[in-house]
């Protein structure tokens, strides 16, 4: 398994992974939204959280594809199946490994973002922390709708339909505690719901992940 | 004699063709009868007046665009254990009904919300957790059409339908984090004091009667429909092996 989660890395870090583009998008997304709505400092501190968790969302939904896609293509993903491990621990480590190269990077650069945005600094420490809590929940969901649309040809819309309506909740509690924090009030409601949405993924998705990827390879 | 006999392609096909003139008989009924009687034989209301009476929609579509992805979920849950080809198609047959009726609910409500709370749309929590019911729908139907085997596609969207309901169930809760609801309560419950008139309460409960009838009826016609499409693909697919 730590043999797979180091290839999983490996691939990802190295030429051609596209693991800078999911950063890079995040970048061009907050880029973006200035032009969109306007400089005015005040305006862009209101919706600084809501809009770096909408775009740390939308960068881990660019590069699902990549936790099956390349490996169903080229036969790995039957090797994986017949591994001695069980298909649900694969699904979980490569979820994990999508995690420490999407969300892991996304929380950590989000504050240099929202200086950008004209974040209040007391909001930074609860935005990480809801990053680092709410994005393994991402990746999880994520790799469910991956191994959902695995075998399918132009499976990349289809993908986001499935997995977007999906994300709302991590995106609300995420949103709101970070936008609690940038007022000043209590975190940890939000907080305490996003970490119960991240772990019952964690233990549960997997599951429904390996049923998707057992069809799908049949 | 257990209910899993209907499971049987051909039973099913009997019985439900014997069901069905009764039940459309019974929807036509109710539902007539009850919007006849909601719209033209109540009093409007003191403050809403005669926008009152979109109520004999929207309430029981709204019902109904929650149960049918209940059934929907009972249908896979059914499919993926015991593996009823009829299930699986019951299941894809509700689908656009479900949708069709969480639309409905949507569109009325907007048109009653406009004059009453002077706005179209809001980010209610109860709203914004309809609009995401029908993206599930939507997400749902997708993966069905997406795919080209048939089994396949029974197998994942019944996945995707009982991870979709544990989510649909956790949005619905979570856009209670909006606190700003302009939506009222419960219109009808059995055990509490605030509740509509009397005289709004029977006539709804006519209408409620006829949408569920009536959704019985459209996901019967249209399994009827999957299973008779299902029969025709065999029969071309042996007649193409020159059997």
């Amino acid at each position: 398994m730590i043999a797979l989660l180091l290839r999983d890395l490996r691939l990802a870090t190295r030429a051609g992974g596209g693991f800078g583009l999911s950063l890079a998008f995040f970048l061009i997304l907050v880029t973006l939204v200035p032009f969109g709505v306007g400089p005015e400092s005040a305006r862009l501190a209101t919706i600084a959280p809501g809009i770096l968790w909408v775009g740390a969302l939308l960068a881990s939904l660019l590069s699902l594809d990549r936790i099956f896609a390349l490996d169903h293509e080229d036969g790995t993903l039957d090797q994986l199946a017949t591994a001695p491990i069980p298909l649900e621990a694969v699904v979980a480590v490569k979820a994990v490994a999508h995690w420490l190269t999407t969300g892991l990077p996304l929380a950590l650069i989000a504050p240099l973002l929202g200086v950008l945005l004209n974040l209040p600094p007391q909001a930074m420490g609860p935005l990480m922390l809801s990053l680092l809590i709410g994005t393994p929940a991402l990746s999880v969901i994520g790799a469910f709708g991956a191994g959902l649309t695995v075998g399918l040809k132009r499976g990349g819309l289809l993908l986001s339909l499935l997995v977007l309506p999906l994300y709302v909740p991590t995106l609300i509690f995420g949103a709101e505690a970070a936008r609690r924090g940038a007022e000043g009030a209590a975190i940890g409601t939000p907080l305490v719901f996003l970490g119960a949405i991240t772990l019952a993924s964690l233990a549960a998705l997997p599951y429904a992940a390996a049923a998707a990827i057992r069809v799908n390879l049949r | 004699m257990s209910i899993w006999e209907y499971a049987n392609p051909k039973k099913f096909m009997q019985t439900s063709g014997a069901v069905l003139p009764w039940m459309t008989a019974l929807s036509v009924l109710t539902l007539v009868g009850g919007l006849f009687w909601g719209f033209f034989l109540t009093p409007d209301d003191y403050k809403q007046g005669s926008t009152v009476k979109i109520i004999y929609i929207h309430v029981p579509a709204a019902l109904m665009a929650i149960n049918a992805w209940v059934m929907m979920l009972i249908a896979s849950l059914i499919w993926l254990v015991r593996r009823h080809h009829v299930s699986a198609l019951a299941a894809k047959a509700a689908a656009p009904v479900g949708l069709t009726m969480t639309l409905i609910a949507l569109f009325t409500g907007a048109i009653w919300g406009q004059p009453m709370w002077g706005t179209w749309w809001a980010w209610d929590p109860r709203l914004t957790s309809f609009l995401i019911l029908f993206l599930f729908y939507l997400g749902y139907l997708a993966l069905w059409a997406a795919i080209e085997s048939p089994d396949a596609a029974a197998d994942l969207t019944s996945v995707l339908c009982l991870v979709g309901s544990v989510f649909a169930f956790l949005s619905r809760y979570a856009v209670l984090f909006w606190n700003q609801g302009l939506h009222q309560g419960a219109s009808l419950s059995l055990d509490q004091e605030e509740h509509v008139a009397d005289v709004f309460a029977w006539p709804l409960w006519t209408c409620i009667a006829g949408f569920v009838s009536l959704f019985v009826v459209l996901v019967l016609i249209r399994t009827r429909t999957e299973i008779r499409a299902r029969r025709l693909s065999a029969l071309l697919t042996r007649e193409r092996m020159g059997a």
